[in-house]
């Protein structure tokens, strides 16, 4: 009992201290069917770009809405949900922490599958070290980076060497994505596994070697409404209009898959 | 001459001149707020400690990466510790005892670390000493030496944040302390250098140590220099707060451990070294 009081106000206090950017959100009901109202998504940090500008068409699409979004790490985002952050959709870039929301009762339906992204070789632009695949990855004087096991891209290179009986020695297991590719940006590596969305949101700096091992740890993005959405009607509309033509067109150019 | 007054400056010395006991109620105005701030910074340690999951501790503290994190985050805070005191007591000895045109400026500058994200530390750290940086380039290119990635970068990194918080306490004790005794040094011959290591150090020996102590516990605990700068893997550059963040992606409860873990550690040790300190002086 009492463990649950201080869950909860652990909760509270995520909440104030996260600030999720919908403070002012309120139940408003769409009038007539219009799309109106503050919608607050929580989103993958992978989706920066591509949903940012989603939410853009989304808001012109419907003047009465405004989007908020919280990107940060999937993770981060479904303990937050799940202490009670006052959230409208969840958009994750891995099944198991959408498990999590769902699991604890949070998901207002099922979540449908929205975009798949595939891990590629990160390496600087102009490809100075020639890589063309995983084995030019293994010579000792070669620097990698990896995402540590515990977040998605991390378990998803695993996946990847396993399929391909690479044994690869990485001189770091970054914390997330964006990090390890940051490595590859300054420098720092040879050449780092990530998404293939995240080396088209840095084409200048860094180039994309697709890998055929990588197909049997394609990453599934879940996206779902959340039971306790301040405004449920609004993001609804929302999640429709990622999975509509318009939301998957800027997705893909963003180097998603489709499902 | 009367005896320098060290206590503002050194924590370690906690015995209370005569002259503090004072008559007459304590006032609320004081005890409130001291009470308050006191329950703000442990409740959080409350907040972990109802959360250990107390029946699997003895498995989760006997995995083998909670004892070689462990290890590395002491011996590389300590290390940074020693590195921080050979160039921090001389920097905080200039800031305090000589008076040179841009003395306000390099003060500041001193502090830089203790106001940028570590994050953005960890960055900079990167273009000066990464392989491809100002200083880090020709470490590569003239030994085939890059200190990203290896525990002598963790040791940079949490020596580049902790450093500050050695020099201001340094600084403080410095000009806290009676510059009466150097002078009467200087009078019966002493060089600079011999007042310096006969007069001057052991009169801020406290002082150091308090600033050695804050230096330590600030290394141990640094995340965002040493990740960008070092990055993470076990047993090398791996330390607590890394274990501890990646641990928090999958599994609250080892999450939980581990900052225990390194609570526990980090308090034994300062409370060790502060009794021992009292003994002595």
């Amino acid at each position: 009992m009492t463990a649950r009081r201080l869950a909860l106000s652990a909760a509270m206090m995520m909440v104030a201290l996260t600030g999720c950017g919908s403070g002012e959100t309120t139940d408003q009901r769409p009038q007539g069917g219009a799309v109106t109202g503050a919608v607050t998504v929580f989103a993958a940090a992978s989706l920066t770009e591509s949903f940012t500008r989603i939410g853009e068409d989304f808001e012109t699409a419907n003047p009465g809405a405004r989007v908020t979004f919280s990107f940060a790490g999937s993770s981060a985002l479904a303990h937050q949900i799940n202490q009670g952050a006052p959230a409208d959709v969840f958009a994750s870039a891995s099944p198991a922490n959408m498990t999590t929301v769902v699991d604890a009762g949070n998901g207002d339906g099922n979540p449908s599958v929205f975009v798949r992204n595939q891990l590629v070789i990160a390496v600087p632009d102009g490809n100075p070290g020639r890589v063309s695949g995983l084995a030019d990855l293994t010579p000792p004087d070669v620097k990698v980076a990896l995402c540590a096991e515990q977040v998605p891209c991390g378990a998803a290179a695993v996946k990847a060497l396993d399929a391909a009986g690479t044994e690869l020695i990485p001189v770091t297991l970054e914390q997330d994505v964006k990090a390890a590719l940051s490595k590859v940006r300054l420098d720092e590596v040879d050449a780092a596994l990530v998404y293939r969305s995240d080396v088209r949101a840095a084409d200048e700096e860094v180039d994309g070697i697709e890998f055929p091992e990588s197909a049997g740890a394609v990453n599934d993005y879940p996206i779902v409404v959340l039971k306790n959405a301040p405004n449920g009607s609004a993001a609804r509309a929302f999640v429709e209009h990622v999975l509509s033509g318009p939301g998957q067109a800027v997705l893909a150019a963003a180097g998603f898959q489709a499902p | 001459m009367s005896r320098p007054d060290l206590v503002t400056v050194t924590p370690a010395r906690s015995a209370p001149p005569p002259q503090s006991r004072r008559t007459g109620r304590i006032p609320v105005a004081l005890l409130l707020p001291a009470a308050l701030g006191l329950v703000f910074l442990v409740l959080p340690l409350a907040g972990l400690l109802i959360r250990t999951p107390w029946s699997t501790l003895p498995q989760r503290l006997t995995e083998p990466g909670v004892l070689t994190a462990l290890r590395l985050s002491v011996q590389a805070a300590t290390l940074a510790t020693l590195l921080c005191l050979v160039l921090g007591v001389p920097l905080a000895w200039l800031l305090a005892r000589i008076d040179f045109p841009g003395r306000r400026l390099v003060r500041a500058l001193v502090t830089v670390p203790l106001v940028l994200p570590p994050v953005v530390g960890g960055v900079a750290l990167l273009l000066v000493f990464g392989r491809r940086g100002i200083l880090g380039g020709w470490l590569d290119s003239a030994f085939g030496f890059t200190l990203p990635f290896t525990t002598a970068g963790v040791v940079l990194a949490e020596a580049f944040v902790a450093m500050p918080f050695l020099v201001i306490a340094v600084e403080g004790a410095l000009r806290g302390a009676d510059v009466r005794y150097e002078e009467a040094a200087a009078t019966l011959g002493a060089g600079r250098w011999t007042t310096f290591t006969h007069v001057t150090l052991p009169l801020v020996a406290p002082g150091i140590a308090a600033g050695a102590v804050l230096c330590w516990a600030r290394a141990l605990g640094e995340f965002g220099a040493t990740i960008t700068f070092a990055g993470n893997f076990p047993g090398r550059t791996q330390t607590m707060p890394l274990a501890v963040y990646l641990a928090l992606e999958t599994d609250l409860e080892a999450a939980i451990v581990l900052s225990l873990v390194l609570l526990t550690v980090s308090v034994a040790i300062l409370a060790s070294l502060r009794d021992r300190w009292l003994g002595s002086s």
